[in-house]
């Protein structure tokens, strides 16, 4: 598997991740290897295999009691964010 | 002997006998770091003032007689793990402003065993690596050999223990970020089962695949920093409701009887020879004690690193999308819109292989691909544990190298990622099935630490350490230590 430019760009853009001119040649390159590794796995037999989705067999995720069990601490949360007011963070303008 | 020396286990056993006190122990140790980190960089943070705290109070429980064996020990944890007012980094930029507002599980556990916080140790970014490089702090150094990497991605554990300038630390393992780095720097590096101990406040790499542990000097020093860790946490969903055992208590457990298989596919090409008769030497040494010894194929096992490297950079890819420079972390300077700050926020936020990860696994999972990546390597996945079944209803551990060399010099592989990746050749299929798994130190070649992996079946744990511990009581490869930190 190959990538080009645009692919990664495209791939970079789904993952919001801004990528600078210097990075993009040693992304398109390093990506397509990693592709072309994992690609070994097309040739293991795996018809009639279930996708294992968890380590544990049998384990059921737990479901907790629908009650409140934690107390308000907005404030010492907040406390980590860049931009806040009035209890709410903030971000860039998003209606115009 | 000088006090670190000592192992976690005998540290607590002098507190006890009142031979020192912890303040002692700990100024000890913070003395060490001091004079050691420059050179190693293995602590992101020291926190003095916290660990004095830590000592007095210690003291005076053990003055009351009250306590365990582990109060007035001093241990580091691994950046990843949350700690309530403290720098709490994973290595990366991008949280290189988070000062946690909470206690991780294991780190609460740890507090109330009594247990004296040093510090946070360096780490791979995000935990994504295998020789340290990849932390927005730098690279940590190798004690054994400075020009070396001490492996990934708990390497500040790793060199912080094997210096002895930390008793103890805790690390996490995905892909073998444990008993890699353990391998690598001559600890006991100890993975428990999947589920075993909570993840609650362990920042999240790869969520089917992630687990804590131990790197410890001895087995007996992860039994008891294990069986302190372990144990059901509501606060993790995936925490199992299993009792704990006493782990400290099983390790007399003898040898004889016990059915080994050697994993064949783990002694092929790419095995350096100094390294493969080491663990040969090793193995050979649990038939004299009356082990039995077959050879085993587990052939889906060498499709563990392709099926690894879509799983995890999947799952990483849908945990760090929680750094959006929103409510925590690095966030850029002026965004112009909501899309340029995630963009901005992440792309400055995030290290090289961080940004390659997160984009491997958005690949993956993207419209048309899941089903020829990721699902392919789910399928895979379940061949790899099956093989690992079958093989356990044959024998009760399976034994090989940890690393397929020992330790390399910095920069020697960060040219190419898939060199990189496939130092985990040997430590992956552990964490995709699973399993508990030990790497201790069975040698040197070239001066350098090699290590014995044991992998045995889920919650085997006690099983693992009495076997890493009767190698310990009959060898004393881990009693050495790096010559400049004698």
């Amino acid at each position: 598997m190959t990538l080009t430019r645009r692919d990664v760009e495209n791939i970079a853009h789904l993952a919001r991740l801004q990528i600078t001119e210097a990075e993009m040649p040693v992304y398109v390159s390093s990506l397509s290897a990693i592709l072309a590794f994992v690609e070994q796995l097309s040739g293991a037999a795996t018809d009639d295999v279930v996708p294992m989705a968890h380590p544990l067999e049998g384990q059921v995720q737990r479901l907790r009691v629908d009650a409140v069990t934690e107390s308000d601490d907005r404030d010492v949360y907040q406390a980590n964010a860049a931009a806040v007011e009035a209890g709410l963070y903030l971000v860039p303008k998003v209606i115009e | 002997m000088s006090l670190h020396h000592a192992t976690a286990a005998e540290i607590g056993r002098r507190l006890r006998a009142r031979e020192y006190s912890s303040v002692e122990v700990t100024l000890h140790f913070l003395d060490r770091i001091e004079k050691a980190n420059t050179l190693l960089n293995a602590f992101v943070t020291v926190t003095r003032d916290r660990a004095l705290e830590d000592a007095r109070t210690a003291d005076a429980r053990i003055a009351k007689g009250e306590g365990g064996p582990l109060t007035g020990v001093p241990l580091a944890h691994k950046d990843i793990f949350c700690t309530t007012g403290i720098l709490t980094s994973c290595g990366s930029r991008m949280l290189s402003n988070f000062v946690s507002p909470y206690d991780a599980t294991v780190v609460e556990r740890l507090a109330a065993a009594g247990m004296v916080l040093l510090g946070k140790t360096n780490m791979d970014e995000f935990a994504m690596g295998s020789s340290n490089e990849t932390s927005w702090f730098g690279p940590v150094k190798n004690p054994w050999d400075p020009s070396k990497v001490p492996g990934g991605s708990s390497g500040g554990s790793a060199a912080a223990v094997a210096a002895r300038i930390a008793p103890v630390a805790t690390g996490t393992d995905t892909g073998g970020s444990i008993r890699q780095p353990g391998a690598l720097t001559g600890l006991t590096g100890f993975k428990p089962t999947y589920g075993r101990v909570s993840r609650y406040g362990m920042i999240a790499f790869a969520s089917s695949l992630d687990q804590a542990g131990v790197l410890a000097q001895s087995a007996e020093d992860a039994a008891l920093v294990l069986g302190a860790m372990a144990g059901f946490d509501a606060r993790d969903s995936t925490s199992v409701d299993t009792p704990v055992p006493d782990y400290a208590a099983g390790l007399e457990r003898p040898v004889k009887g016990l059915r080994i298989g050697i994993i064949r596919e783990f002694f092929g090409d790419g095995l350096e020879a100094g390294t493969g008769a080491a663990v040969r030497a090793a193995i050979d040494a649990f038939h004299v004690q009356g082990a039995k010894v077959v050879e085993l194929s587990l052939p889906n096992l060498p499709l563990s690193v392709p099926t690894y490297y879509v799983v995890a950079p999947a799952e990483c890819s849908s945990n760090l999308s929680r750094y959006d420079g929103v409510r925590f972390g690095h966030r850029c300077k002026d965004p112009r819109d909501l899309v340029d700050l995630y963009r901005r926020t992440r792309g400055e936020g995030f290290g090289a292989e961080v940004k390659r990860r997160i984009m491997t696994g958005t690949y993956v999972l993207s419209a048309g691909y899941y089903d020829a990546y990721y699902l392919k390597a789910q399928k895979v996945r379940s061949l790899i544990n099956a093989d690992f079944k079958r093989a356990f209803e044959e024998v009760d551990v399976l034994m090989g190298p940890t690393t397929p060399t020992p330790a390399f010099a910095i920069g020697a592989k960060t040219g190419d990622p898939i060199t990189m990746y496939l130092n985990d050749i040997y430590t992956i299929g552990a964490n995709l099935a699973g399993l508990p798994a030990v790497s201790v130190p069975c040698g040197l070649v070239d001066g350098l630490p090699v290590g014995l992996q044991v992998i045995g079946p889920h919650f085997s744990e006690e099983r693992l350490l009495a076997a890493a511990h009767a190698w310990q009581r009959a060898t004393d490869w881990h009693r050495r230590l790096p010559p400049a930190f004698a």
